[in-house]
């Protein structure tokens, strides 16, 4: 192949019919209230993990959402509990890693 | 005094035998099990304790006072203090009086177990002694004592609130059917010695009672059957008594020891956490105490439910229980015996097993030692100070005022203290974190670690090994440039009204240089529920199940207590706490360094 000094990035196309969900329903029944995220972003904002792991409790959701592995990231909290206090939503972040990493099954 | 049953014996005797000795079976069983359980090194840490002739003066001391007398619910409230001094003592006094009887009287019997208690069966008077009389009126009168205990106990079934008790336990059935039974032990001891008393003799009260006895009832046949009851009162008690909160008598004598060896809970539900549940007499102190029970669905959470459900073995509540609690920590500074339900709820926590484990090996520490180094005092303001970041602004002015040369650790943000994962249970994670944040500053070269945030403090102090530095909040630190005169307060006309986070008041017991610092630069004034009796913010990181609505109302709660005050402002000295009361306080939230910083110039700069 040509080398053009760039390539493309991979295809983040996400086909929901064959995505694994599995993990995201199983939390949503532990932690209902995942569903309320607005994906606003405040949790990775005051993440004290965040810089030295790329840990985002957005992106935990999002990526559960989407079916993606989220091992990575949320190896990398702190449970440090700055996400609870600002989240808008009020949910409960903390327990919600928590309970990930009590379901987790990847 | 004469021998009156030849034999020395009567079948009446078997219920209270058959209890004794069931009980002291099963203390000893215990104390073998736990003694078992305890890893070997507490075990002859304990051990060492029980000989050492200073330790063991100390345990007699308090086992007097606490068990016994009860001092430190005489502090609380009067009235509950003379109740349970008054069945505890005055029971402790009949049975010594009793042995006394025996041993002057009829020193034969005394290897029987049963004699000292049914001594006036046994006996009949035949010559009246001053030492004898004596005896008896003491006899009479630890009984009174007893009786009062009673009858208050029974009125504090009805109005705890005499009692200084808003809520008190709901008890399960066995603790009823215990309860009932040592209630029942004293009247049926009165009207069975009031029986007996013209054969052994008695005193102000048993003789008039027989008196009265013998004008309608001409025969000694309710002499029998109210031994027999007071016998079964007594056994029952005893069968009863390992498996409800009657437990505690014996299990608290475990206790007192083993806290003055200085054992910690190791364990979930075994050694010394074990003695600290079955040391919980289900009194509910803790219920008025927890700042979660404002809300009624939360009163089920207090610990004396935990301790209930760990020795039920209920998996379900037993998790509910321990991951709801804030760790606030106020249940154990005003637990009579000192349960510590904080760091029982931790052990359970613990035992919880993840899927999947957190891991910081990729996290590098040179750039961080590399930020930390350059002065020897090492400022770190905790992550939670990011939220709040004035309160490091005010500490860095502070400290330029002053003039102290200083490194802030981690002013581009920096690893957590590992409290917040230590408190979920995860103690090897949290040792993960610890041992980063051990390399960093060690590895900066500073003396002294400043710290403003009080969760990092009491971790810092509590599990790191740091040797050569001095662990300081900024509380501390400030009062004492206060003192070298490297710091100038000047009072403001603002009244504040200073909340002690639990952390740090509780948690480290730092009580007065926040007060005294207030008190410099404004005027100061005190909430209702204050010091060790500090209302939790609501927002602590204890909890891991608590929802945001929950949180809301203990808030509320905490505030409430404050406005008590009707101070102009809050104060307080957590980054937590500040925010949390931020987000619902109708008045103004300050931290402590924020009002130093407003009212305080540097040495240099009066001079100028």
């Amino acid at each position: 192949m040509m080398d053009f000094g760039f390539s493309l990035s991979k295809s983040s196309t996400l086909n929901l019919d064959t995505a694994d969900l599995s993990l995201y329903k199983k939390l949503c029944e532990l932690s209902p209230d995942a569903r309320t995220c607005m994906a606003c972003g405040s949790c990775s904002a005051t993440c004290t993990a965040g810089p030295f792991s790329g840990m985002s409790v957005r992106k935990v959701i999002l990526d559960l959402q989407r079916g993606r592995d989220v091992k990575a990231m949320v190896q990398g909290c702190m449970l440090c509990g700055k996400c609870i206090m600002v989240c808008p939503r009020g949910i409960n972040t903390r327990n919600l890693i928590l309970n990930l990493c009590k379901i987790y099954d990847r | 005094m004469i021998d009156r049953i030849p034999s020395g014996f009567h079948p009446f005797v078997l219920p209270f035998m058959i209890g004794m000795v069931f009980v002291l079976l099963y203390c000893a069983y215990g104390i073998v099990k736990i003694m078992i359980q305890l890893t070997a090194e507490d075990r002859k840490k304990f051990l060492i304790s029980l000989v050492t002739p200073k330790t063991l003066l100390k345990n007699i001391k308090d086992i007097f006072c606490d068990c016994l007398l009860h001092v430190k619910l005489w502090k609380r409230n009067k009235m509950l203090g003379f109740m349970h001094s008054s069945i505890a003592f005055g029971w402790f006094m009949l049975i010594v009086l009793g042995h006394i009887e025996v041993i002057l009287f009829i020193p034969e019997r005394l290897h029987t177990f049963y004699y000292p208690i049914f001594f006036n069966y046994f006996v009949a008077e035949n010559d009246a002694t001053v030492a004898g009389s004596l005896l008896f009126f003491l006899m009479d009168f630890f009984l009174l004592l007893v009786l009062t205990g009673i009858a208050l106990a029974i009125v504090k079934r009805i109005r705890s609130r005499i009692f200084g008790m808003r809520r008190t336990t709901r008890h399960s059935l066995i603790n009823h059917i215990g309860m009932y039974a040592l209630w029942a032990i004293f009247p049926l001891r009165l009207l069975a010695e009031g029986f007996t008393a013209h054969i052994s003799g008695g005193s102000f009260l048993t003789i008039p009672l027989n008196w009265v006895f013998r004008q309608f009832l001409g025969n000694d046949l309710n002499m029998l059957p109210t031994w027999w009851a007071y016998s079964i009162a007594l056994g029952v008690f005893m069968v009863v008594l390992p498996f409800s909160r009657f437990m505690h008598i014996p299990a608290e004598m475990m206790l007192i020891p083993m806290r003055n060896a200085g054992l910690k809970i190791r364990g979930a539900r075994k050694g010394f956490a074990r003695v600290q549940v079955y040391s919980c007499p289900n009194c509910g102190v803790c219920i008025d105490a927890c700042p979660m029970s404002v809300s009624k669905a939360n009163i089920k959470d207090c610990t004396v439910y935990l301790t209930r459900q760990i020795r039920r073995g209920n998996e379900k509540r037993i998790a509910e229980i321990s991951d709801k609690c804030l760790l606030c920590g106020k249940c154990e500074a005003l637990c009579q015996v000192g349960v510590e339900g904080p760091q029982l709820r931790v052990m359970q926590r613990s035992l919880r097993k993840y899927a999947l484990e957190p891991d910081y090996s990729n996290i590098a520490v040179e750039p961080l030692v590399e930020a930390a180094s350059g002065s020897k005092v090492l400022y770190f303001s905790g992550c939670m100070s990011q939220l709040t970041p004035e309160i490091g602004r005010s500490v860095e002015s502070v400290l330029r005022k002053a003039g102290v040369d200083f490194t802030w650790m981690d002013r581009d943000g920096g690893l957590c203290c590992g409290r917040p994962m230590a408190t979920a249970g995860r103690l090897d994670a949290a040792r993960a974190i610890v041992e980063k944040n051990e390399k960093i500053i060690l590895g900066s070269g500073a003396d002294t670690l400043l710290v403003s945030c009080p969760i990092c403090y009491k971790m810092f102090r509590e599990s790191y090994d740091l040797p050569g530095v001095r662990v300081v909040h900024y509380s501390q630190y400030f009062s004492g440039l206060v003192k070298l005169g490297q710091l100038k307060l000047e009072k403001s006309d603002i009244c504040y009204v200073y909340h002690d986070p639990c952390e740090l008041g509780r948690g480290c017991g730092i009580y007065e240089e926040p007060r005294r610092l207030i008190g410099l630069s404004a005027a100061i004034a005190e909430a209702d529920k204050t010091r060790e009796e500090s209302v939790c913010c609501g927002g602590s990181l204890g909890s891991l199940s608590l929802s945001f609505e929950q949180r809301r109302k203990i808030t509320q709660g905490a505030l409430d207590n404050l406005y008590t005050s009707h101070a102009d402002a809050i104060a307080t000295a957590c980054p937590l706490c500040k925010a949390t009361f931020a987000r619902y306080s109708d008045r103004p939230v300050r931290d402590l360094a924020e009002i130093i910083d407003a009212q305080s110039t540097g040495y240099k700069q009066t001079e100028r």
